[in-house]
């Protein structure tokens, strides 16, 4: 595959073609790159607390009057640089957003290709489990397995396991919608004739699974996770504003945003301000990479 | 006569469609069942093609599907070479036996995996069933059926979409003989095919036939296709085996009021302007089918007794029919 | 071509524009249908049939196009008309007929609902004269115990039944011009045979030009008065049923026929085989110079490789093959 079909293939054409997707890309890999060489690229390591400079708190962004030139977008309440924090932040909320996804296609998936594979009894059990679970807001969910884990775990040991617990618990609250759809083609595909010609062949049942079913069942998936990315982000964000999401130690930008809520109305506005408009600049950029991706797939729009 | 490579006794198959059991205990509602195939008795000899022929509902579908294993019969016994493959027991021995039948399918679309290269698609077989050494000899082998029915060893890189109907049912046939089976069923190969494509896949495949010695099951809805290739015609209504006999028998001197409704409908190209007596009624639900002959409310020839008894099927000599009024010199 | 004709097909050319050039579907293609006759347009897949059809009823989809050529309906060209107009001539002076009667009825709707409505869309009756219509017309296409099936929903209905439904709503606003693609490909053969006797008797009675699209030769023979074979976007041969069905001209006609399977004395595997005609339909983006079928045909010579055929009058036929070119025949 040389890059000159890469270039024609009819995802890159339609990519090219449309100059928000072009623009949402261009910034995904921005948040990304961020997030990615923040160690190397952020002016200081918020997470260490030696470093941090009480001194330095409630310091207003370097434009503003009483700004200072070591920290471009002022400091909060500790002492931290906003932007490295922001930076580091990104970083944990990218990659629990990113982690609970996987875990929650992976989980998903696999639910969704033996429900529809088999039938019967097992699917139904695994439907009416997930119709329970959808009757409930994921947010709840993902408490309910934190605090479970809360309950269950040492409590010394809760700092170093709350992002774990965070990944699964937002992974746990998301794999209905990969089931359902999974279940869904998979029925349909195992309708179709190939799958038949594959069992007169002789296949067991968990090879046409993954060798027949399975790739012609991804399509869907793709978009939901791209989707879902965004989704577990503000599922991460929400959390660590309600203070049940990642240490006070290591914030993400939802803790960002919470601590800098309670100083919103005292007039350090750039604690929430920032962070707030980073993640939505990342949720909105992922959102509308899933939406290209969606209708670019699409048979029938094409 | 040669010997029987493949013999049905008495198959029958159910289907519950009954509405879910909520939905039952609620309304009421009884068990529904579908009786897809009744009382299907025949062999398929060796060498020879069998033709099933009938309209939607007949079960001739289903009736392939039970023969190659993709369901279970619900009553009676199948035969492959003399011994048993409907045991749900003896799973080894009928899986040994069942590498020896493949099939072809209707919907050139639906029928290769639009994921899988061609190469891999026809080699799946000789893969599964661990007839080659090693990857060269299964290059070799994929190439060798690409080039028997008509494609080129370079088509083997291909996905199944960069081909035409025809050529994906060529694919198709490859597939089902890299497994080296000696029994074929092929279930409606031509009917998604242009006519012109058919003729081509109808002569390849009775060319594979003389040259590898196979014994084809071909079922279809359409008379003048199967009166080309078969030997034998059965035609099938409402899951009932009506009449069995030798093409030329059964095209030249139908017994059975369907199959002469049948080959009344067939549209006259020979434009001899022929009058043709319009055709009566639909065919019914299955799931409420007439009492005693399933025929009796579209047959000109039904008395009491094809309203009240199911006709069995009857052999003189080469050909058997179900009809009261043909065993009774009615007709 | 009769002024008294109801439809008038001129060089009509749809084409598709895509990213990888322009694709052409119909590629002049000429006829015309007289009031009460059957035309039956005959192809393969790819042909360009069904896009004729949704051409002239107004329904292409963007970006196909109408790109030239005219289309006259009772005199009147229709094919440059706004939407509304288009709209207004559609289910009043032009019926049509799919190929999934499923699909083509609403499930939602009574067929009696479907039917009124589509009655006082574009006539000016009241309901009662509405229904009493419907009730009529549901008698006409041979529906039993009309009074009592014109309150059933479509899934009440077999698929027979529902295709006469589905006729009996094309007719409804009394067309002059019935378009059918593929209406009994969909249906069994018993039921077939009893829907195309029905669409003749109703054509001739009521004298509505019907253009009869389908691959199946057999449902030509029985139905259509003229026939017309398509083959990659053009006509390669038109003209009366018998004649193109035994006296074929054009090498493709004659090999289509050839490779139908016939009943007939001799049967079984012993028979003859069928003639195949070698290849393909080419596809549009790959569509030879001059004549479209030359690479596949057996009687191809130096000039069918150059310069397109047009149809030209051979006896009874209109063929478009250079093997028929009055120079090369009176050389002869």
């Amino acid at each position: 595959m040389n890059l000159q079909r890469i270039w024609n293939h009819d995802l890159a054409y339609s990519f090219r073609r449309s100059p928000v997707t072009i623009a949402a890309a261009a910034l995904t890999l921005i948040c990304m790159g961020g997030a990615l060489f923040a160690p190397w690229i952020a002016p200081y390591n918020p997470f260490d607390a030696s470093s941090l400079d009480l001194n330095a708190a409630f310091s207003p962004p370097t434009w503003s009057a009483q700004g200072s030139p070591n920290y471009l977008l002022g400091t909060d309440d500790q002492g931290r640089d906003v932007l490295s924090t922001i930076l580091y932040g990104a970083r944990i909320s990218l990659g629990v957003g990113l982690a609970s996804v996987l875990f929650a296609m992976v989980l998903g998936v696999s639910l969704g290709l033996l429900s529809g594979y088999f039938g019967g009894t097992l699917d139904a059990f695994i439907m009416r489990v997930a119709d329970v679970q959808l009757s409930f807001p994921a947010i709840l969910i993902a408490l309910l397995v934190d605090g479970v884990a809360r309950v269950a775990l040492p409590s010394d040991s809760h700092d170093e396991i709350a992002i774990p617990v965070l990944i699964l618990s937002i992974g746990v609250s998301g794999w209905v919608q990969y089931a359902r759809t999974v279940r869904g083609s998979t029925l349909v595909e195992k309708g179709k004739e190939y799958v038949q010609a594959a069992r007169v062949i002789g296949r067991p049942a968990l090879a046409i699974m993954l060798r027949h079913v399975l790739p012609n069942v991804t399509g869907p998936v793709l978009v939901i996770a791209t989707i879902h990315i965004a989704t577990a982000i503000i599922t991460e964000a929400t959390l660590s504003f309600l203070g049940v999401g990642v240490p006070p130690t290591r914030p993400s930008l939802g803790t960002l945003i919470r601590i800098g809520n309670e100083y919103l109305l005292s007039g350090e506005w750039w604690i929430t301000l920032f962070p707030g408009i980073a993640l939505v600049t990342l949720v909105l950029s992922v959102n509308l990479l899933g939406d290209w991706l969606r209708d670019a797939l699409n048979p029938k729009l094409r | 006569m040669n010997s029987a490579l493949l013999k049905l006794e008495g198959i029958g198959k159910d289907f519950d469609v009954s509405r879910p059991w909520l939905n039952r205990v609620i309304e009421r509602a009884p068990r529904q069942l579908l009786h897809a195939v009744v009382g299907v008795s025949f062999e398929v000899r060796k060498g020879e093609t069998l033709a099933l022929v009938g309209e939607s509902g007949c079960g001739k579908s289903t009736l392939a599907r039970l023969i190659v294993g993709l369901h279970a019969p619900t009553r009676g016994r199948i035969e492959f070479d003399g011994i048993e493959i409907s045991n749900p027991e003896a799973h080894v021995e009928t899986a040994r036996l069942r590498r020896r039948m493949q099939m072809i399918f209707q919907d050139p679309y639906a029928s290769l995996n639009p994921r899988w290269r061609v190469h891999d698609i026809v080699a799946e077989p000789v893969r599964v069933l661990g007839l080659a050494k090693d990857e060269a000899e299964i290059t070799a082998r994929v190439a060798e059926l690409l080039r028997q029915v008509g494609l080129a060893a370079e088509d083997g890189e291909k996905y199944p979409h960069e081909f035409s109907g025809g050529q994906r049912q060529r694919i198709s046939i490859a597939r089902a003989l890299s497994g080296r089976p000696d029994f074929l069923v092929c279930d409606e190969p031509t009917s998604a095919l242009d006519v012109s494509v058919q003729a081509q896949i109808l002569n390849l495949m009775s060319e594979l036939q003389a040259q590898l010695g196979l014994t084809y099951l071909f079922i279809s809805h359409n008379l003048a296709v199967v009166s080309h290739v078969a030997d034998r015609i059965g035609v099938m209504y409402l899951g009932r085996v009506v009449e069995i006999a030798a093409s030329q028998e059964l095209l030249a001197r139908p017994r059975h009021p369907y199959t002469r409704m049948l080959l009344d409908a067939v549209p006259d190209l020979e434009m001899s302007g022929r009058q043709r007596t319009p055709v009566a009624g639909e065919v019914p639900n299955p799931l409420a089918p007439p009492s005693g002959c399933a025929f009796h409310p579209r047959c000109p020839h039904a008395n009491a007794r094809c309203s009240s008894e199911s006709p069995k099927l009857v052999w003189r000599g080469e050909t058997a029919s179900a009809c009261h009024a043909v065993e009774e010199n009615r007709i | 071509m009769t002024s008294g004709a109801i439809l008038e097909v001129k060089d009509l050319r749809v084409e598709f524009p895509s990213r990888h050039g322009t694709l052409v579907a119909v590629n002049g293609v000429s006829f015309s249908i007289a009031p009460g006759e059957v035309l039956g347009v005959v192809g393969e897949s790819g042909a360009g049939k069904s896009l004729t059809g949704t051409a002239i009823i107004g329904l292409l989809e963007p970006p196909g196009r109408v790109a030239a050529g005219e289309i006259r309906l009772e005199g009147e060209r229709i094919d440059n008309l706004q939407h509304e107009q288009m709209r207004r001539i559609r289910g009043r002076r032009i019926g049509a007929i799919f190929q999934d009667p499923l699909t083509s009825l609403n499930p939602l709707y009574t067929v009696g609902d479907q039917l009124v409505e589509t009655i006082r869309t574009h006539l000016e009756v009241d309901a009662a004269a509405a229904r009493n219509r419907a009730l009529e017309l549901l008698r006409d296409v041979g529906i039993p115990a009309p009074n009592a099936r014109i309150d059933h929903y479509p899934h009440q209905f077999s698929g027979g039944m529902r295709q006469r439904v589905v006729i009996a709503l094309a007719l409804c606003a009394e067309p002059r011009l019935v378009i059918a693609d593929e209406p009994t490909t969909a249906l069994d053969v018993s039921i077939q045979a009893q829907i195309i006797q029905l669409l003749k008797r109703l054509a001739h009675d009521r004298g509505t030009a019907v253009m009869l699209i389908t691959h199946d030769m057999g449902v030509i023979a029985e139905t259509a008065d003229r026939v017309a074979v398509m083959y990659a976007g053009r006509i390669a041969e038109i003209g009366p049923v018998r004649e193109v069905i035994r006296a074929a001209r054009h090498p493709y006609t004659v090999g289509l026929m050839g490779s139908i399977p016939k009943l007939g004395v001799g049967a079984g595997k012993h028979r003859a085989r069928l003639v195949q005609i070698e290849g393909a339909m080419p596809r549009l983006n790959a569509m030879p110079a001059g004549c479209a079928f030359h690479p596949r045909c057996e009687k191809c010579f130096d000039r069918c490789k150059q310069e397109r055929p047009e149809p030209r009058r051979v006896g009874t036929n209109l063929t478009a093959c250079w093997l028929y070119d009055e120079q090369r025949t009176a050389q002869a």
